[in-house]
């Protein structure tokens, strides 16, 4: 039983969510093949999840050295926006007048760019500034949905550029590219936290910055890189759900999602309080979220009980985590036959 | 130690005030354009002869159709003369009230706003009144008692999804699998157009609405839910699709679309507000029908602001009209289509 990582649990109730589909919902474990991509209910939640998984790919990082960013929404919509007013280019936005030339490359580059600033900015005021994560961040929480609709001009700018849409619209050996993108992503991440002492570095200062301190670890420059690589993975959600419908919400693109990217990481078992994390439970915590929403979605339920449902499962998740729970659970269970 | 703290806290509070000044610096620069107008025509003077002050709470800019109704009010003021102070509550009742009672202590000649939500309204409106200053509700009505306010301009929504209802019984010959996107729930537009609907439909027996959930009036939202909808069982037998407002009408043809099946052919697809983008999508014949809810309040709100303050009557409700498009008429409005 101790042997078990801590996201067993949500990976176990990930299975009941698809168990119960299995049995009440008709055809939600069915899966065509339509224009040369998978099509069907589970592919839907391996697409839908992808900003989510990227967010809390990013975060888990973050909250691994005891912070937290609240500001991956808005900068979400920073780089939804950049993206858009730089394929579109309308008259009244103050990036009208860069001219990147369609390509879908260099405007890919510009987002993420401007994705890596946001993450810099919110490193700097913590590293440096010593300012707590969570005041730190709200800055560029409220402040950066400003910044996006300045650059929208207020609007939603839609555009026409199927090499970019395809970022989130196609697919590549039947999967729709978002899931490959979270793959790489999280290889990339994985390589970079497990087979380099970065990670050690993480939980070292999230565990203990005084001691982190004297063992030689540079407390300053690991949070500005979390914060920083938290930024891009943002980034990179912000253009997969701009080019998802072809157009640029300022106002609710990403709406809410640093709660979704905390509540997944947090439900695969990486510790809030910092010093431990798991990459892989965070992105079985943004499947088990997005199982239920397509679930919900799927069986038509009311939307006044969506949001309940959602709060039940994760509540049962993180009870099952805590040992103290189990241990009471335990207790009550031996105590019935007596 | 202590002295190197402090400094670092220094250098934060000065980011904190640098970036609180450039918020200012935003929002004063959108007054001004506001406010310029008191260098027009004295149109907009009462019969003493003084300017009138509106204080102007607008919901937010949460959409495409916000957008124009803030234009139009900005525009419409500066045309009448009036010396409006707008004020932008970024979807929140808190900010809408704190602005209303701004007004209040300023003194101006009449309030106007659209409130974002329906309750909570009635101890601010009280201390409009008790400052003798009137009221315009304009939008979205507040669920106050009747003499809290002067009058309530705005689209009548229950008509809104009425039509909606009758056009699509007309068209699909009273025979219909109907799914249903619906907007933010428990916000006036969203009740009474789900009201206006039913209630145009429950004359057909033939005409039924088999999925209901809501889209937030958002595009993304609007595609994730007939992403899951057209998976489901009841969505391999809809033939009709109604939503709430044209951007999850448009989210839901890209789904459809992806779905490989035909928008506006397999699924005939109504919406409500009439934005640029849904007039193209009924050109281009992937929707249907469109009932247009009119965002260009703001002469009306002007005129009636003027009326009210030269003690004229005017009616406690006035209906904006809208229009609709199908998709022989879109094609003629498109070109103009500003918003």
């Amino acid at each position: 039983m101790k042997r078990l990582p801590q996201w067993a649990w949500a990976l176990a109730v990930l299975a009941l969510v698809l168990l119960f589909n299995l049995v009440l919902t008709p055809g939600f474990f069915h899966i065509e093949q339509r224009d040369g991509r998978l099509y069907g209910s589970l592919i839907d939640i391996l697409n839908r999840s992808a900003p989510v998984s990227l967010l809390a790919i990013g975060m888990t990082l973050v909250i691994g050295t005891g912070g937290v960013d609240l500001s991956v929404g808005a900068v979400m919509a920073i780089a939804g926006s950049v993206a858009a007013c730089l394929i579109a280019r309308p008259a009244e936005s103050p990036l009208g007048g860069i001219n990147l030339h369609r390509s879908t490359p260099l405007i890919l580059l510009a987002a993420l760019f401007a994705a890596l600033l946001c993450g810099l900015f919110n490193g700097i005021l913590v590293s440096w500034l010593d300012l707590q994560p969570i005041v730190a961040t709200l800055l560029l929480m409220v402040a950066g949905r400003g910044i996006a609709q300045l650059f929208a001009n207020g609007q939603i700018v839609t555009f026409h550029l199927p090499s970019f849409s395809a970022i989130a619209t196609g697919s590549l050996a039947g999967f729709p590219n978002p899931v490959w993108i979270v793959l790489l992503t999280f290889l990339i991440f994985a390589v970079l936290v497990r087979s380099t002492a970065f990670g050690l570095f993480i939980e070292a200062v999230g565990s203990n910055p005084v001691a982190a301190r004297y063992a030689g670890v540079d407390a300053r420059r690991i949070k500005l890189a979390v914060y920083a690589l938290c930024g891009v993975c943002a980034g990179l959600a912000g253009v997969i759900g701009t080019a998802d419908i072809r157009g640029a919400d300022a106002n609710n693109l990403g709406l809410y999602l640093e709660l979704d990217a905390i509540l997944a990481v947090a439900v695969g078992g990486t510790s809030i309080m910092g010093g431990r994390f798991s990459l892989i439970g965070s992105i079985v915590g943004a499947l088990l979220m997005q199982a239920l929403t397509t679930t919900i979605l799927t069986r038509g339920v009311s939307p006044e009980t969506t949001l309940v449902m959602k709060a039940l499962v994760v509540v049962a998740v993180v009870l099952l985590q805590a040992p103290a729970f189990r241990s009471w659970a335990v207790g009550i269970t031996r105590r019935r036959p007596a | 130690m202590a002295i190197r703290l402090k400094f670092r806290h220094a250098a934060a509070l000065g980011i904190i005030a640098a970036l609180s000044i450039g918020m200012v610096g935003c929002s004063n620069s959108g007054d001004t354009s506001a406010t310029n107008s008191t260098t027009t025509s004295s149109g907009g003077a009462t019969n003493s002869g003084k300017k009138i002050v509106m204080g102007f709470s607008q919901i937010g800019s949460e959409s495409g159709w916000r957008t124009a109704n803030t234009e139009s009010i900005k525009s419409a003021a500066e045309q009448a003369g009036i010396d409006l102070k707008f004020d932008d509550a970024q979807q929140k009742q808190e900010n809408q009230i704190k602005a209303i009672r701004n007004f209040i202590t300023q003194g101006v000649d009449v309030i106007a706003f659209s409130p974002v939500v329906e309750t909570g309204w009635k101890p601010v409106l009280e201390e409009a009144k008790k400052a003798n200053i009137p009221v315009i509700v304009s939008d979205r009505r507040p669920d106050v008692p009747d003499d809290l306010y002067v009058t309530f301009i705005g689209s009548d929504f229950v008509e809104e999804g009425k039509r909606v209802g009758e056009w699509l019984a007309k068209d699909m010959n009273g025979k219909a699998t109907i799914a249903e996107i619906t907007g933010t729930p428990g916000s006036a537009p969203a009740n009474d157009r789900s009201k206006g609907f039913e209630e145009a439909i429950k004359a057909y027996p033939g005409m039924k609405v088999v999925f209901s959930q809501t889209g937030d009036f958002t595009r993304a939202k609007g595609k994730e839910v007939a992403e899951a909808l057209l998976k489901s069982d009841v969505g391999k037998s809809i033939n009709a699709l109604f939503c709430h407002n044209d951007d999850m009408a448009l989210g839901a043809i890209q789904a459809i679309e992806e779905a490989g099946k035909k928008p506006g052919k397999d699924i005939v697809i109504v919406s409500i507000d009439g934005v640029h983008d849904a007039l193209q999508a009924l050109v281009d014949g992937k929707e249907n029908f469109v009932v247009e809810c009119n965002p260009l309040l703001g002469p009306v709100i002007m005129d009636t602001a003027k009326k009210v303050l030269n003690h004229e009557t005017v009616p406690k409700r006035t209906v904006m009209k809208d229009g609709e498009f199908d998709q022989t008429t879109a094609a003629k409005a498109l070109p103009d289509r500003k918003y």
